[in-house]
C-alpha cells in the first residue's frame, strides 16, 4: 500500500505529493519532508548479475543486525530484491556475510 | 557430454593448513576435473581473509574459487571429495551458466533498447514482454 502511493507520487512530481499531504493528517505531512524518490540501485547502475562473492556490493542491504534490509527501505526493485536475496543467502554460507550479529 | 555446464566451487582451507596443502587440495580438485572430463576455466586464490562468523574454532579461512566446466557426475566427485577432506571447512557449488546467460540477456536488450531507433514502437513492445518473462523465471 505504502510502496503503491510512494511510487504514485514520484511518477506525479512534487504536485501530487503535496496535495497527498494536505488531504493527509499530521503525521503524513511530516513524511513529506522526509520523502524521497527512490530508485532500485541496480537497475540505476545497470548491474545484471548480483554476485554473492562481491562483498563490497551487498554490505549495505546487510545492517549491523546481519539481516537482510526490506525493500520498503532500500528502494530495491522486485526483481532485484529477488536476486539480492538469493546472493546474500549464498554469501552467508560461505561466511562472507553474517548471520546475525548480536 | 552434451550437459555440460559451468559451476562455481568456492571452498574455504582450515587456517591451519600451510600454503603447501592449499595448493595440493588444488591440484586434487584439478585432477578429478580431467579424470572425469571438464575443464577448469579459471581458479582465484582469495588468500586468507577474515570470516563472517566461527566456524568451529577457527575466524579465518583461506578461500579458493574454481571456475568449472562439466557435467553433474563431475561435480558430485568433487563434493564427495570436498566433504571427507579434513581441511575443508566449507564449500558451495553454485550453477552459474543459466544466470550469465540471463544477465547477458538483459545486457543485450537494453543495448537493442538505447541503440537503433528505427522501428522503437515494435522493439519496446518485444522488450516489455521479454521483461515480464525474466521476472516471471527469476520466482
Amino acid at each position: 500500500m505504502a510502496d503503491e502511493r510512494r511510487g504514485g507520487g514520484g511518477g506525479r512530481g512534487g504536485r501530487g505529493g503535496a496535495r497527498g499531504a494536505s488531504a493527509e493528517k499530521g503525521p503524513g505531512q511530516r513524511r513529506t519532508l522526509f520523502r524521497r524518490r527512490k530508485v532500485c540501485k541496480f537497475c540505476a547502475e545497470k548491474i545484471d548479475y548480483i554476485d554473492y562473492k562481491d562483498v563490497r556490493m551487498l554490505m549495505p542491504f546487510v545492517p549491523d543486525r546481519g539481516k537482510i534490509l526490506p525493500r520498503r527501505i532500500s528502494g530495491v526493485c522486485a526483481p532485484h530484491q529477488r536476486a539480492l536475496q538469493t546472493a546474500i543467502k549464498r554469501a552467508r554460507q560461505l561466511a562472507l556475510v553474517p548471520y546475525v550479529v548480536d | 557430454m552434451s550437459t555440460s555446464r559451468q559451476y562455481e566451487l568456492v571452498y574455504i582451507v582450515s587456517p591451519d593448513a600451510s600454503e603447501q596443502e592449499v595448493t595440493d587440495l588444488h591440484a586434487q580438485v584439478e585432477a578429478i576435473i580431467a579424470r572425469i572430463g571438464g575443464e577448469l576455466v579459471k581458479s582465484e586464490n582469495w588468500g586468507r581473509r577474515k570470516m563472517a562468523y566461527e566456524i568451529g574454532p577457527h575466524k579465518e579461512g583461506h578461500y579458493v574459487l574454481e571456475l568449472i566446466n562439466g557435467n553433474g557426475e563431475l561435480m558430485k566427485e568433487l563434493e564427495r571429495r570436498l566433504r571427507v577432506s579434513e581441511k575443508i571447512l566449507r564449500y558451495l557449488v553454485v550453477r552459474v551458466d543459466e544466470e550469465l546467460r540471463a544477465a547477458e540477456r538483459t545486457r543485450s536488450r537494453r543495448k537493442v533498447r538505447t541503440g537503433p531507433p528505427a522501428g522503437e514502437g515494435d522493439r519496446s513492445g518485444m522488450d516489455n514482454d521479454g521483461g515480464d518473462d525474466r521476472y516471471e523465471s527469476e520466482a
